[in-house]
């Protein structure tokens, strides 16, 4: 296999896993289980509440910051960035 | 000094700036005025398109909502910040790495048909025009609300600030500019909710403050609940929307804003892929400040209003109470003339109508603050409206300069013959838009939702298609594409105009509301392409080859 299908293959692997999360704290902690994660207290706020207007927003975040992380890395062991 | 005064001084420093920033930053070439030369750095570029995403929508009105829908408030939240995730993952690199000028530039050169190119545009078009309308409106709304001008000449004051650094500066100068309006609109909103934090809670940082107690020593969450419930309108952390409507309006939004032109052109403007990348990251990060603080906001202004207005009698109010009215955004009716307000979910008993603008407004009086702090507060909201517009603009200008008149009417045509093009259909966009601003058509507010959806059920799938599969070809991808717009388009104009026979809520398919329809007409546009793809050609070697070159950020 070439250098660029496997460098392609990666980021593939961390697309999957880093969509899974997005999915994840903003469909079903925010939307489909709130009612469930309402029933847990997180200082004031009701778990599945917070995940809706505060959780899922600074997960997004980090889900880029730690995207553009792993790509740089990636992209040295590939030598495309000068 | 008179609040009046403050005011006229903080919008006149503001838009100096802005034309300062024009001047030096003219475009001297077709790079230039559609992508900045491609020499953004990605935190300007991050502060640039979240000034150019946050409209006065995001700035005046999402808190308010928020504030009256409680947790239904949440797709706006997440939708809004979610699809920048998209875009950072999925579209980003990858189209800066393809590295040409416009959107319809990709779908045209990938689905290799000047068919698929004009499908483009016509979505591009509609999408920008049906949102620009709003901006310039938005425009007008401010001036006049805190200039005392009417309408109409806020909306040519407008105007005429967004054509000279548009036109003058092209994305150069939008950009820079944009940069400034960030600056602008994120102090002046945070500003007065950090100070009403403070009042309610005791803590400086709204995003802790409205998870945590007031001076009685209740969370003021429940307390929300408490009062929502006694008033008899529904719990603030539990909403109304069925499970199935917030999913579909939430993954709506989220696709729409990764498929709004003017927000991907901006992933355009950097040097190199790892900078598109960069750039969606502070995008999102300066975003979030605003998004994160916004539902904090509506809680307080909620419960701030409920405690101050509710059974209190007329003659007590505060100050601010009776400004508001006089603006027509709270309108009081003593219809059991006890001289006390009635605030009640039952229409029948109700005696007070509160606009949703009011809950970031009035946030200044309500917190006391000195008059300087309004002023910064319109030259924010006016930042918001302007930042927004002027991105649109540009997309409408490269639409009809790039996209029509170089590469499909004149392909001939020289770049200097290009450039002005551009600068002449940006001088033509603004016109229209301010028409629309002075004459808004009924449907500006409905069609906003619109714009989502359209971008969803449009861009969306041909795009992500024409990078994650080899195989995608013209006949999928053109088919996909405008089944989705005319699916999209009957079932707003079915539920929100009334056309093609109407309809109520219960007439929605498997409940789904227009807002959300977006993401049914997405998947309908991948089943369509895909299946369609199946039995056509695959594309020929040539485009296999793009899609490869753009995968990877290496320039060989």
């Amino acid at each position: 296999m070439n250098i660029k299908q496997n460098y392609w293959k990666t980021n593939l692997k961390y697309l999957v896993v880093l969509l899974v999360i997005w999915f994840t704290v903003s469909f079903i902690f925010g939307i489909l289980l709130v009612d469930q994660l309402n029933k847990i207290h997180f200082g004031g706020f009701k778990l599945g509440f917070w995940f809706a207007q505060q959780g899922a927003i600074y997960v997004f975040v980090i889900l880029i910051f730690v995207y553009i992380y792993l790509m740089n890395r990636l992209d040295k062991k590939f030598k495309f960035e000068k | 000094m008179v609040l009046q005064h403050w005011i006229w001084i903080a919008v006149g420093i503001s838009f100096s700036i802005y034309i300062a920033i024009a001047l030096i930053s003219r475009a001297s070439s077709t790079g230039e005025f559609y992508i900045a030369g491609k020499g953004v750095p990605p935190i300007a570029n991050g502060m640039a398109t979240a000034a150019d995403w946050m409209s006065a929508a995001s700035f005046i009105s999402m808190a308010g909502i928020i504030s009256f829908n409680g947790y239904d408030g949440s797709v706006y939240l997440m939708g809004w910040t979610g699809g920048y995730v998209l875009l950072a993952l999925l579209l980003a690199p990858y189209l800066r790495k393809f590295g040409k000028f416009t959107v319809p530039d990709f779908i045209g050169d990938r689905y290799y048909s000047n068919i698929a190119r004009s499908v483009a545009v016509f979505c591009a078009l509609i999408v920008s025009f049906t949102y620009i309308a709003g901006q310039m409106r938005g425009v007008g709304v401010v001036f006049s609300r805190y200039l005392e001008v009417d309408i109409n000449t806020g909306v040519f004051i407008g105007m005429l600030i967004v054509l000279f650094y548009a036109v003058l500066g092209g994305m150069k100068g939008i950009t820079y500019t944009q940069v400034a309006q960030y600056c602008v609109l994120i102090f002046a909103f945070m500003l007065p909710a950090i100070f009403i934090s403070l009042m309610v809670t005791g803590n400086v940082i709204p995003q802790i403050g409205f998870g945590s107690a007031g001076s009685d020593g209740i969370y003021l969450l429940d307390k929300l609940d408490g009062l929502q419930r006694e008033l008899g309108f529904h719990e603030y952390t539990s909403g109304k929307k069925s499970t199935l409507d917030m999913f579909f309006i939430t993954a709506a939004l989220m696709v729409g804003t990764a498929g709004l032109p003017h927000v991907i052109v901006r992933f355009f403007t950097v040097k190199k892929v790892s900078d598109a990348r960069k750039s969606a990251g502070w995008a999102l990060l300066f975003i979030a400040i605003l998004y994160t603080t916004a539902p904090a906001v509506a809680v307080f202004s909620r419960t701030n209003l409920i405690e101050t207005v509710s059974n209190k009698p007329y003659a007590d109010l505060p100050e601010w109470f009776e400004k508001w009215e006089r603006t027509g955004l709270i309108t009081y009716y003593d219809k059991n003339q006890d001289g006390l307000i009635q605030y009640v979910a039952d229409p029948e008993v109700n005696e007070l109508k509160v606009d949703a603008d009011i809950m970031v407004l009035a946030n200044p009086e309500i917190a006391n603050l000195p008059n300087w702090v309004i002023a910064i507060m319109a030259a924010g909201a006016l930042a918001a409206a302007l930042s927004t517009a002027a991105g649109l603009l540009l997309v409408i200008s490269s639409s009809v300069s790039h996209d029509l008149i170089k590469k499909m009417i004149k392909p001939d045509v020289s770049e200097k013959g290009e450039l002005i093009a551009a600068r002449l259909s940006a001088v033509g966009a603004v016109m229209l838009a301010a028409y629309f601003g002075i004459n808004p058509p009924g449907f500006v507010a409905a069609t906003v939702a619109l714009a989502f959806g359209l971008a969803a059920a449009s861009f969306f799938p041909a795009i992500v298609m024409g990078i994650f599969s080899k195989k995608m070809n013209k006949e999928g991808a053109v088919t996909g594409m405008v089944i989705g717009v005319l699916l999209m388009l009957f079932y707003m104009t079915k539920f929100k105009f009334g056309w093609f026979g109407g309809g109520t809520e219960k007439d929605w398919w498997f409940g789904i509301s227009p807002e959300g329809f977006g993401t049914f007409a997405m998947m309908v546009n991948f089943a369509v392409s895909i299946i369609i793809s199946k039995y056509t050609p695959a594309p020929d070697s040539e485009i296999q080859a793009l899609v490869e070159n753009i995968r990877n950020p290496d320039d060989n």
